[in-house]
């Protein structure tokens, strides 16, 4: 799909998620297989807070190398970039990530539909984006192009979110692949 | 959402016919301007709002506007306020005059921010804060020092984190949802259009800020930019970026010193 066959990686992950997917996050990254084939792009909401205290809290949960994105940061598979506070993150067709200080996006920024649908963008197919906890509608949108892309759309199953509102807005109004529980999601991964 | 073959007629369009380049701006978050104002004006197809652009050449000016992000807020990274203040402009004091350049300031938030310091610290009548913005509408908001009146309880709050300790409602009048700051403040700023692509250096400065502008731009037009701030800087004047932003990977690092951890730069060789 990426204009470039050398594009590294082939694949790539992006989960979102708001209030109730930090927890989540600390149960799959300890159980990811590390070296990762793919990269992950984590797109949490948060406070807007300058330093780089949830980069830390991540890494500290599993040896796959976690990386908070800043200007021009490259895609590269086995790593996972957390999208910083207060942009937006974008990825480029040369995969390189681009950070933008726009609007926000469903009183959120960073926005979880804008990663997801600038992902879709560069990736079609080889998109796959899961949606964890939230009290909020950001990622429906997002998820929608991803699915146009032709891309796999996965939501936490609401019955185990802390906040069943994210997911199953998703689940209303968009085409949804699979529907997993955090077990189920560590699988997914780990087959991928 | 718009192609990426459209995205580029549509550039070609507004360099060919009006001549503002946004070759070696970010595609990515140009293909969502466009979008967002494909459905803000409410054009029913890609076709439309190029016709629009072409055969309306006022319209160029609202492309332009939104085609940029003019998103800003009065004393944004307060910590980096404080460092202006506790540890930058301090060492203007003893300059005769100092020059300021805020580049790529959209409606002047920053600009009226750095006023409120120097007058703070007694250095504002000695000052001249050249405010430059490539999109003439928004330097009309910024000198017009009228601000949406909504963002004032976050500003008042960025200002006092930042190190403020006066009454930060003591610098402007609020009336009808709108604040206008003290005309004083506005008294030593010069505001221009100027284009980061393609203009050149107008002047030597002190202080450059340029915050939150260059994330848009691809490489070697985030070069040429820092090229141009580097030939506009005096000996031992001080570059600001966005919190993002750095000068890590471009030649001219070597004759800079970042200033503790903020992304503040300092020459220190010409």
């Amino acid at each position: 799909m990426a204009e470039d066959s050398e594009l590294n990686p082939k694949t790539v992950v992006v989960i979102g998620g708001s209030t109730g997917s930090i927890d989540v996050l600390l149960q799959l990254l300890p159980a990811l297989p590390n070296p990762l084939t793919f990269a992950m792009i984590v797109v949490i909401h948060r406070k807007n807070t300058p330093d780089s205290a949830m980069a830390n809290l991540l890494a500290a949960r599993t040896y796959v190398p976690v990386q908070e994105v800043g200007d021009k940061d490259v895609l590269t598979a086995g790593t996972i970039y957390l999208a910083p506070a207060d942009y937006h993150l974008l990825l480029e067709k040369d995969g390189t990530f681009t950070l933008d200080y726009s609007e926000k996006v469903q009183y959120s920024r960073p926005s979880i539909d804008v990663t997801f649908e600038s992902v879709a963008d560069v990736y079609g197919p080889d998109t796959t984006g899961i949606l964890l906890s939230g009290a909020n509608a950001d990622g429906t949108a997002g998820l929608w192009a991803i699915g146009q892309a032709g891309g796999t759309t996965i939501v936490q199953h609401p019955s185990t979110a802390q906040m069943a509102f994210m997911p199953q807005q998703a689940m209303q109004n968009v085409q949804i692949d699979h529907v997993l529980t955090v077990p189920e999601m560590i699988e997914f991964l780990g087959k991928l | 959402m718009i192609r990426d073959e459209e995205l580029e007629l549509l550039l070609n369009d507004v360099l060919d016919r009006y001549g503002y380049d946004f070759m070696h701006y970010s595609r990515a978050s140009l293909k969502r301007r466009i979008n967002r104002l494909l459905t803000i004006d409410k054009f029913p197809s890609f076709a439309e709002l190029r016709y629009r652009l072409l055969s309306e050449p006022d319209y160029v000016n609202r492309f332009v506007e939104e085609l940029t992000v003019n998103v800003t807020e009065m004393f944004r990274d307060p910590a980096l306020y404080q460092t202006l203040r506790t540890s930058i402009l301090p060492t203007l004091t003893a300059k005769p005059f100092i020059r300021i350049w805020h580049a790529g300031c959209s409606t002047g938030e920053e600009v009226f921010s750095m006023a409120i310091l120097l007058r703070e610290m007694g250095l504002l009548h000695k000052s001249l804060l050249y405010a430059t913005d490539l999109n003439p509408s928004v330097l009309e908001t910024a000198q017009a020092g009228i601000f949406p009146l909504a963002p004032m309880k976050q500003n008042s709050e960025n200002y006092r984190l930042s190190g403020g300790r006066e009454d930060f409602s003591a610098y402007y009048t609020a009336q009808y949802g709108h604040v206008k700051f003290d005309a004083d403040l506005a008294q030593r700023m010069v505001f221009s259009t100027h284009n980061l692509v393609s203009d050149r250096s107008f002047n030597e400065f002190d202080l450059i800020m340029c915050r939150n502008v260059m994330i848009y731009f691809d490489k070697p037009l985030q070069e040429r930019v820092l090229t141009l701030f580097d030939n506009s800087l005096g000996p031992l004047g001080y570059l600001v970026l966005g919190t993002k932003e750095t000068i890590r990977f471009s030649p001219m690092q070597i004759r800079y010193r970042q200033i503790d951890s903020e992304k503040i730069w300092r020459k220190i060789a010409n």
